[in-house]
């Protein structure tokens, strides 16, 4: 089972984020009060089953002070029961990681950093509103190795307005010189209400370009190929063996909770998310209420879901779990990836089915054809 | 004889005809509170949501004053510019008609078209001023609106408020008091006329009647005169919350006849009854043939549901004679039918209608009005669909439909009003100054301009301070010329219009601007051009769609993202395969809808 702790703090608003943060450090204590009791309230919703993975997620958990995630992992250790090669992960910001951090985290059990580093050029970090510089990057990145993190993964974006493909291959090549075993790759994009698609609005930024974004894409897969890594999940890749235990979960359908404001947490049956509004969060939580929004899921949901996840995965999706949704779900799976196949998007491999490299560009396209409304 | 007092109210939209009526019925105890559903009188759903009352009804009450029992009809009075002639007909058999003004609002467009219609045939009007109570109301400016418009005194007016019930006996009061009592002679051979009628599935068609002269008793043999058909009375009576029947009903009465016919289009409004036996001589002035005005196709989004959208236009036509169809063959569409409608509205109703009452979704192609074309050896078609109209080298001369429009609103937008009309090449015929700050504009314009994107804008520019109503004139020669539209130089018949020629540039670039708009993305380019004959006038390119793929797609997004996706997939759902490019249902009446 899965644990994904929330800390919706930023040191300062990156231009393209839309997640649930504040940049605002007052509250700190109180917030993490809040998260851990509001683990001791949740303990019961994986039914006892042990975690295999921990996820710090945010915001900007590497934000925390030492004090808070120690009293945070405390309270998982006191409530749950983690197995012991579990995978527990940290997100965090090149700026943020001092070697007395990194060692510090080191010590409380995080044994696998996932690191924004995003891009190596101060152009795009400065279009992006980052924090660090390139030189912050290389510096957390090899302090990061030094301090004894073995399994590290990197963020990268692509598709940014004020980059080229030329600089986008030496964003890639520099990501590989440092012995990484998992990369993460995204296009950027420009979601409604941020400061970027502002920006981009009063023409301070040029639009995204669709064939710049999809080319940069093409590339990625090309080089992650020739590179001997594994494509396996549409915006990322691992050396063999190296998949990331804890998001290949949500892919695969198995449970999860999720503990802080927004956070979403999912038991097979339902889905259920936390209010995406701190005050709110801390004051229900504070009176013993969980406020979460549920949502139970039906057969055709399900399947939806599976449809969604799996197809996005190199695992794709498999006729005999679609047929254990219900002989009509096959039928129409079947009918509908037909055409799929012919336009040359998914490839069917035996029982299973897979998004060819054409057919990611359009993985969502695929996946709301499959949907059953 | 002498306590009966027919009546109608004229009121626009919103101005709060059905709460008064419900009120009076409440009063009157026609009806009881307990039963009371707002708006009595509105029993289709659609028309309740909308506050529109499509067709037209009746019901009778009674009303004690000094001692004496008083009969009363009040005839409901369609409240649409589309239905000016059943209004015609409302008020044709009356002697009596309330005009409701909202006290905010002040007189409307149709208000005093409608008045107009009731001065011209003699009614008595009872002015009325509502929502008196309500903090925006001005009843001074609105008091000085209607007696310039009547030259009434001032005293005459009456304040009420539907919501509250105030006013409501003194308005009851009123009509005995200032309404004549129905003239005619029982002993003359029978003249009614229909005002109204109404399709029910056991009964059939159920018509409703105000007698002039004569008597009609149960058993009788009539003449329809208009259709000549002759039928048995097999039921009259009087309407009152239920049909009440009776042996007879007879001069100054207002009641029904069922006569057994099982289709609407046998029974047209504004018809004359007469005895087969002994007709009168002279039949109600006032009967028109109403023609729609208004075609567009309407067609299945599935063809396998061709048969299933037959039925449903067929069971709407009961209840609805203005509507017409025939099937007609699209080749971008398939299998569907030309329906006529009296106008925009009707159009935008029947089409709801179909959604709601028959779970029909449909494709709805680009609206065009009716016209005439003489060919070149003499022949005069009537033109319904662009394909209708003869070859270049065949034809002579086009006719098209004009209107008289009328606009009310505040003086500081008349400019705009003005360029808007001059725009649908409208002639200004006449402005009014109904008080300082209301003016009536009168235009003479193209009705096929007002297909085309009139009603938007016209409210947009007036902020909604505007109120239009329109009644048709004449047919007129005009230069019109067929656009077609090209999807990846596929033309798409569906999309194709008549225009006039001096707009077809200018609206072939629009059309094209706005189907690159509403058309989605494919996974190659697709061009969009307008023509006339072979000649391209306009073109746009979609560019190719080359990627549709979420970055991120983490446990927090899964719920959001399958939403998305799902969404995405019952949109699809509702397009349809023209060629290789996928056309949303909502794209042929949306692609004359401009922005600006």
């Amino acid at each position: 089972m899965g644990l994904y702790i929330h800390i919706p703090f930023c040191k300062q608003a990156c231009h393209y984020c839309n997640f649930h943060f504040t940049t605002s450090d007052r509250y700190q204590e109180q917030m993490v009060g809040a998260i851990v009791k509001e683990l001791y309230l949740q303990k019961d919703y994986l039914e006892g089953r042990s975690l295999e993975s921990i996820y710090f997620g945010g915001g900007t958990p590497s934000v925390l002070s030492e004090k808070y995630l120690a009293d945070i992992m405390e309270a998982i250790y006191q409530w749950f029961t983690v197995e012991k090669d579990a995978e527990i992960t940290l997100e965090a910001n090149p700026d943020d990681l001092t070697e007395e951090k990194l060692r510090f985290l080191k010590d409380t059990g995080i044994n696998r950093l996932s690191i924004g580093v995003q891009s190596f050029r101060a152009e795009d970090l400065s279009l992006m509103n980052r924090a660090h510089t390139r030189e912050e990057a290389i510096l957390s990145l090899d302090r990061a190795f030094e301090v004894g993190f073995q399994d590290i993964s990197l963020d990268l974006i692509y598709g940014i307005p004020t980059s080229t493909d030329a600089h986008w291959l030496e964003n890639m090549e520099m990501a590989l010189r440092f012995p990484i075993h998992h990369l993460s790759a995204y296009a950027l994009t420009i979601e409604p209400k941020t400061a970027l698609a502002h920006f981009i609005r009063q023409g301070k930024y040029p639009p995204v370009d669709e064939a710049m974004a999809t080319r940069q894409f093409e590339m990625l897969m090309d080089f992650a190929q020739a590179k001997g890594w594994e494509h396996y999940e549409i915006s990322n890749f691992a050396l063999a063996g190296k998949i990331a235990r804890h998001n290949t979960a949500y892919w695969q359908g198995k449970a999860y909770l999720g503990i802080g404001p927004s956070a979403h947490s999912f038991n097979i049956q339902s889905r259920q998310w936390n209010i995406a509004n701190n005050q709110t969060y801390m004051k229900e939580i504070e009176k013993g209420c969980v406020p979460a929004e549920k949502e139970f899921l039906d057969v055709v949901t399900r399947y939806n879901e599976y449809v969604m996840t799996g197809l996005r995965t190199k695992w794709g999706c498999s006729l005999g779990h679609i047929r254990a949704y219900g002989a009509g779900f096959e039928t129409f799976f079947r009918k509908e990836m037909r055409a799929k196949i012919q336009e040359g998007l998914v490839v069917e491999n035996g029982t299973t089915y897979t998004l060819t490299q054409k057919g990611k560009h359009f993985a969502d396209k695929v996946a709301s054809d499959l949907m059953m409304v | 004889m002498e306590n009966i007092r027919n009546f109608c109210i004229i009121a626009h939209i919103d101005h709060g005809k059905s709460t008064l009526a419900d009120r009076m019925l409440e009063t009157t105890s026609t009806i009881g509170a307990r039963d009371m559903q707002d708006q009595a009188l509105d029993n289709m759903d659609l028309e309740r949501e909308r506050g529109i009352t499509i067709k037209s009804h009746a019901i009778q009450m009674t009303h004690q004053k000094d001692g004496q029992t008083y009969v009363f009809n009040l005839i409901d009075t369609p409240g649409h510019v589309d239905f000016s002639y059943e209004v015609s007909r409302s008020i044709g058999a009356c002697e009596g008609a309330l005009l409701l003004v909202d006290a905010a609002q002040g007189i409307q467009a149709q208000t005093i078209s409608n008045l107009y219609l009731a001065i011209e045939q003699d009614l008595e009007i009872i002015p009325i001023i509502n929502k008196v109570d309500m903090p925006s109301a001005q009843v001074e400016d609105v008091t000085d609106q209607i007696v310039d418009l009547l030259g009434c005194d001032p005293s005459d007016i009456l304040l009420a408020s539907g919501k509250t019930g105030l006013g409501v006996p003194e308005i009851l009061d009123a009509v005995v008091d200032r309404i004549p009592e129905p003239e005619g002679d029982p002993n003359e051979p029978l003249q009614a006329m229909i005002f109204d009628s109404v399709f029910n599935p056991y009964r059939g068609v159920i018509a409703y009647v105000r007698i002039f002269n004569g008597t009609l008793k149960k058993g009788d043999r009539v003449r329809f005169v208009n259709t000549g058909k002759d039928y048995v009375a097999e039921e009259i009576g009087f309407l009152k919350m239920d049909l009440v029947p009776q042996s007879m009903i007879s001069a100054g009465d207002v009641g029904y006849v069922i006569t057994g016919v099982k289709e609407s289009k046998e029974i047209k409004v504004g018809d004359t009854i007469t005895l087969s036996e002994n007709p009168c001589s002279e039949v109600v002035k006032g009967f028109e043939d109403v023609k729609p005005m208004v075609f567009a196709g309407i067609y299945p989004i599935e063809n396998e549901h061709f048969e299933d959208l037959r039925d449903s236009l067929e069971k709407l036509q009961l209840n609805d004679a203005s509507l017409t169809f025939e099937p007609e063959t699209s080749m971008a569409l398939g299998f569907g039918f030309r329906c006529g409608f009296l106008g925009m509205l009707h159009l935008e109703i029947i089409q709801e209608r179909l959604s709601r009452e028959f779970d029909q979704e449909v494709i709805t192609t680009v609206p065009n009005v009716s016209y005439f074309a003489y060919t070149t050896n003499g022949d005069k078609i009537d033109v319904h669909t662009p394909n209708d109209l003869p070859e270049p080298t065949k034809l002579d001369k086009v006719e098209e439909p004009y209107i008289r429009a009328a606009i009310i609103t505040k003086p500081e937008y008349i400019g705009k009003i003005l360029n808007l009309c001059i725009e649908k090449r409208g002639v200004m015929k006449n402005q009014n100054y109904l008080s300082t700050s209301r003016v009536e504009l009168l235009f003479e314009m193209p009705l096929g301009e007002i297909v085309f994107d009139f009603y938007d804008r016209l409210k947009s520019i007036s902020r909604g301070y505007a109120s239009f109503d329109y009644h048709m004139i004449d047919f007129r020669a005009s230069d019109l010329v067929k656009m077609d539209i090209l999807l990846n130089s596929e033309p798409v018949d569906a999309l194709s219009a008549l225009v006039h020629r001096s707009k077809a540039d200018y609206l072939g670039r629009k059309i094209c601007k706005r189907l690159k708009e509403l058309l989605p993305r494919k996974q190659f380019a697709i061009a969009i051009q307008a023509s006339i004959g072979a000649k391209i006038i306009a073109r746009e390119t979609i560019s190719a769609l080359r990627k549709d793929v979420t970055a991120k797609c983490y446990g927090g997004d899964i719920s959001r993202k399958r939403k998305l996706l799902e969404k995405q997939k019952k949109g699809k759902k509702k397009m349809r395969q023209i060629g290789n490019v996928d056309v949303p249902q909502k794209t042929f009446l949306q692609v004359l809808k401009f922005d600006d």
